[in-house]
C-alpha cells in the first residue's frame, strides 16, 4: 500500500510541477525565452489568494479567480515592462533580466507580506479524504483535485493550440515569427497572450500547491519553479504533453526518492535523472528535432 | 497613365551600419509582372522584405495604392492587399498543409478563408491530397507550392515572390513559372525576385537589375534580355 500511496502523492506533486512547466514551455515555445520569474508568479498567486481568503474572508472560488486574474495581469505587465524592450537583444540579456524580475518579485513580497510564513487555508473544501482498502490507502481531496485540474488544463491547451485561430497563430509564431508577421499575425500580441496564459496557470498551480503544502513565504515559488523548469526540459521544452509527462515523472521520482532513499537526496536524484535523460536524448522525452528541408 | 500600384522611391535600408540598399526606386503597375534580378547579395530580398514591412527603411517611401506604408507594421501590410511569399518558402513545417493555408488567411474571416482554400486546391490539386500532412513532410517543390498557395490565401492584389525557383529541379522550375503565369492571367499583379534571370525575363513585362544596393538598369524585359551587359552578367553570355 505504501507503494500506491507514494505513487499517488507523486502524481499529485508532479501535476503541480506539470502546470507550472506548461507555463515555462509555452513561453519558451513562442517567445524563445526562459522566464525565470515564472516560479515567483506562483508565489504572488498564493499571496493574492491568501489575502482574499483571510483578510477579506471571501469564498475560495473568488480567491482562486482573484489569483488567476492578478497573475495574468502581472504576467502581461512583466512582459511589457521587462521583456518586450529586449525583443531584439541577445538571449543572455533577457535571461539575466528574468532573474532580476524574479528577485524583484521576491523582495516586493517580502516588503508587502513580511518574512513570516503564512498558513494557507486549503481551497479544496467539502468532504474529507477518501479511504480505500480499509483505510490503508488514504487519498486527500487536494490530491484528486490537483490531478484532475492538471489533466483538464493539458487537454484544454492541446485543443486550444490545435483548434483555435489564436492557438494556431501561436504555433506559427513559435516556428517562424517573421513568416507569421507576413500572414498578418501580430507577434507582440501573441507573445503577450502566451504570458497571460502561462501566468494564469502559475496562479492555479500556486493555489493548488499552497493547499497541499500550506506554508507561504516570499521564496515559496523558487524551488518549484526550478523543478518545473527541469520538468519542461525533461519532457522536451516547447511540447505541451512533454511538460505534463516531465512534471508527473519528476513528481513521482521525487516522492519515491524521498520515501525509499532519503529526504536529503531527493533533489539530487531528481536533477541526476534530468542529466541522464539529456545525455541520452538531448531534446527531452517528447521534444522533437525538425531538420530543415532545402 | 494611372498611378502605379506600388511605387518605391529612393529606398535606403541598413543592417546595423551596413548600407544594404542605397536608393532603390521602382514601380509596379496594375496587371504587370515586374522582375527584380541581380546576383547574390545585390539586395533583392532586402528590398522585398522592406516593402513587406519586415525591415524598416531609414529613408525613402513605399507607396501602395496611394498609401504610404512607412509606418504600417508588417502584420498590417497584408490587409492592404499585398502578400510576400518569402525566400526559402518558410512554410510552417510543424503545421499541416491546411493549417498553413489557414494562416495565410489569418486576417480574413473563416467563411471567406474556406472558400479561398478551395480555389487554392483547384490551382494546386497536390496540396488537396496532402491537406492533412505536416508541411515538413512535403518535398521542396511541394513546399514552394504551399508557400505560394498560402500567399494567395489573403487574395492579394500584389503578390511578391522571392526566389520561387530556388533549389528546385528544372522541371519543377518550369511548373512554378507556369503557375506564376496562370496567377497573373487570373488578374494578380506580380513582383518577382529571381536569380534565374533568363526565366524571370521570359515572363516579366518589365525588369530592374539590382547591383550592390542600386538599380543599375531598368526597362522592358525583352529589351534587357537582349542587352549585352545583362547577357554577360546574368544570362551566361
Amino acid at each position: 500500500m505504501d507503494f500506491l500511496t507514494n505513487l499517488i502523492n507523486g502524481i499529485s506533486l508532479g501535476s503541480i510541477y506539470a502546470i507550472i512547466a506548461l507555463g515555462y514551455t509555452m513561453v519558451y515555445g513562442i517567445a524563445k525565452m526562459l522566464n525565470f520569474a515564472h516560479g515567483d508568479v506562483i508565489m504572488v498567486g498564493g499571496y493574492i489568494c491568501f489575502m482574499t481568503l483571510n483578510a477579506l474572508g471571501l469564498n475560495p472560488l473568488i480567491g482562486i479567480l482573484a489569483a488567476v486574474v492578478g497573475c495574468t495581469l502581472l504576467g502581461i505587465c512583466i512582459e511589457r515592462i521587462a521583456y518586450k524592450p529586449l525583443r531584439q537583444s541577445p538571449s543572455l540579456t533577457v535571461l539575466i533580466t528574468a532573474i532580476g524580475v524574479s528577485y524583484l518579485l521576491q523582495n516586493l513580497a517580502l516588503l508587502i507580506w513580511g518574512a513570516n510564513p503564512k498558513v494557507f487555508p486549503s481551497v479544496v473544501g467539502g468532504s474529507g479524504p477518501i479511504m480505500l482498502f480499509d483505510g490503508q490507502l488514504v487519498i486527500s481531496m487536494e490530491t484528486i483535485v490537483t490531478i484532475v485540474v492538471c489533466a483538464v488544463i493539458m487537454v484544454a491547451l492541446v485543443l486550444f493550440t490545435s483548434k483555435t485561430k489564436m492557438g494556431k497563430a501561436m504555433r506559427a509564431c513559435s516556428e517562424d515569427p517573421g513568416a507569421a508577421r507576413l500572414m498578418g499575425i501580430n507577434v507582440d500580441t501573441t507573445i503577450s497572450t502566451t504570458f497571460a496564459i502561462g501566468s494564469g496557470l502559475a496562479a492555479i498551480a500556486g493555489v493548488l500547491m499552497m493547499s497541499a503544502y500550506p506554508s507561504l513565504v516570499p521564496t515559496t515559488g523558487s524551488m518549484p519553479g526550478i523543478k518545473a523548469f527541469t520538468a519542461a526540459v525533461f519532457g522536451g521544452i516547447g511540447s505541451i504533453p512533454g511538460a505534463v509527462l516531465g512534471g508527473v515523472l519528476l513528481g513521482i521520482i521525487e516522492v519515491f526518492a524521498k520515501a525509499y532513499i532519503g529526504t536529503q537526496f531527493a533533489d539530487a536524484i531528481v536533477f541526476a535523472v534530468l542529466i541522464v535523460v539529456l545525455l541520452i536524448k538531448p531534446s527531452g522525452l517528447l521534444g522533437k528535432y525538425v531538420p530543415e528541408k532545402v | 497613365m494611372a498611378n502605379p500600384l506600388l511605387k518605391v522611391d529612393d529606398l535606403h535600408v541598413y543592417y546595423g551600419n551596413i548600407h544594404a540598399i542605397k536608393g532603390v526606386s521602382f514601380e509596379v503597375n496594375e496587371g504587370e509582372i515586374v522582375s527584380l534580378i541581380g546576383a547574390n547579395g545585390a539586395g533583392k530580398t532586402t528590398t522585398l522584405n522592406t516593402v513587406a514591412g519586415l525591415l524598416k527603411a531609414r529613408k525613402g517611401t513605399i507607396e501602395f495604392q496611394g498609401e504610404n506604408l512607412q509606418h504600417v507594421p508588417a502584420h498590417k501590410v497584408v490587409n492592404r492587399g499585398m502578400a510576400l511569399c518569402p525566400e526559402g518558402r518558410r512554410v510552417f513545417l510543424n503545421m499541416t498543409v491546411r493549417e498553413n493555408l489557414e494562416m495565410g488567411a489569418y486576417t480574413r474571416n473563416d467563411a471567406e478563408a474556406k472558400e479561398t482554400i478551395e480555389t487554392v486546391f483547384e490551382r494546386f490539386p497536390l496540396l488537396k491530397e496532402r491537406a492533412w500532412q505536416r508541411a515538413g513532410t512535403l518535398s521542396g517543390g511541394e513546399q514552394q507550392m504551399l508557400a505560394m498557395g498560402r500567399a494567395m490565401m489573403s487574395r492579394p492584389s500584389l503578390l511578391m515572390l522571392d526566389e520561387p525557383s530556388m533549389g528546385l529541379a528544372p522541371i519543377l522550375v518550369d511548373e512554378i513559372f507556369d503557375i506564376i503565369k496562370a496567377l497573373h492571367n487570373a488578374g494578380t499583379t506580380i513582383l518577382l525576385v529571381e536569380q534565374n534571370a533568363s526565366k524571370a525575363l521570359s515572363i516579366a513585362d518589365r525588369a530592374y537589375v539590382l547591383e550592390t544596393g542600386n538599380v543599375s538598369m531598368e526597362g522592358p524585359a525583352a529589351e534587357l534580355a537582349n542587352d549585352d551587359r545583362v547577357r554577360k552578367a546574368y544570362l551566361g553570355g
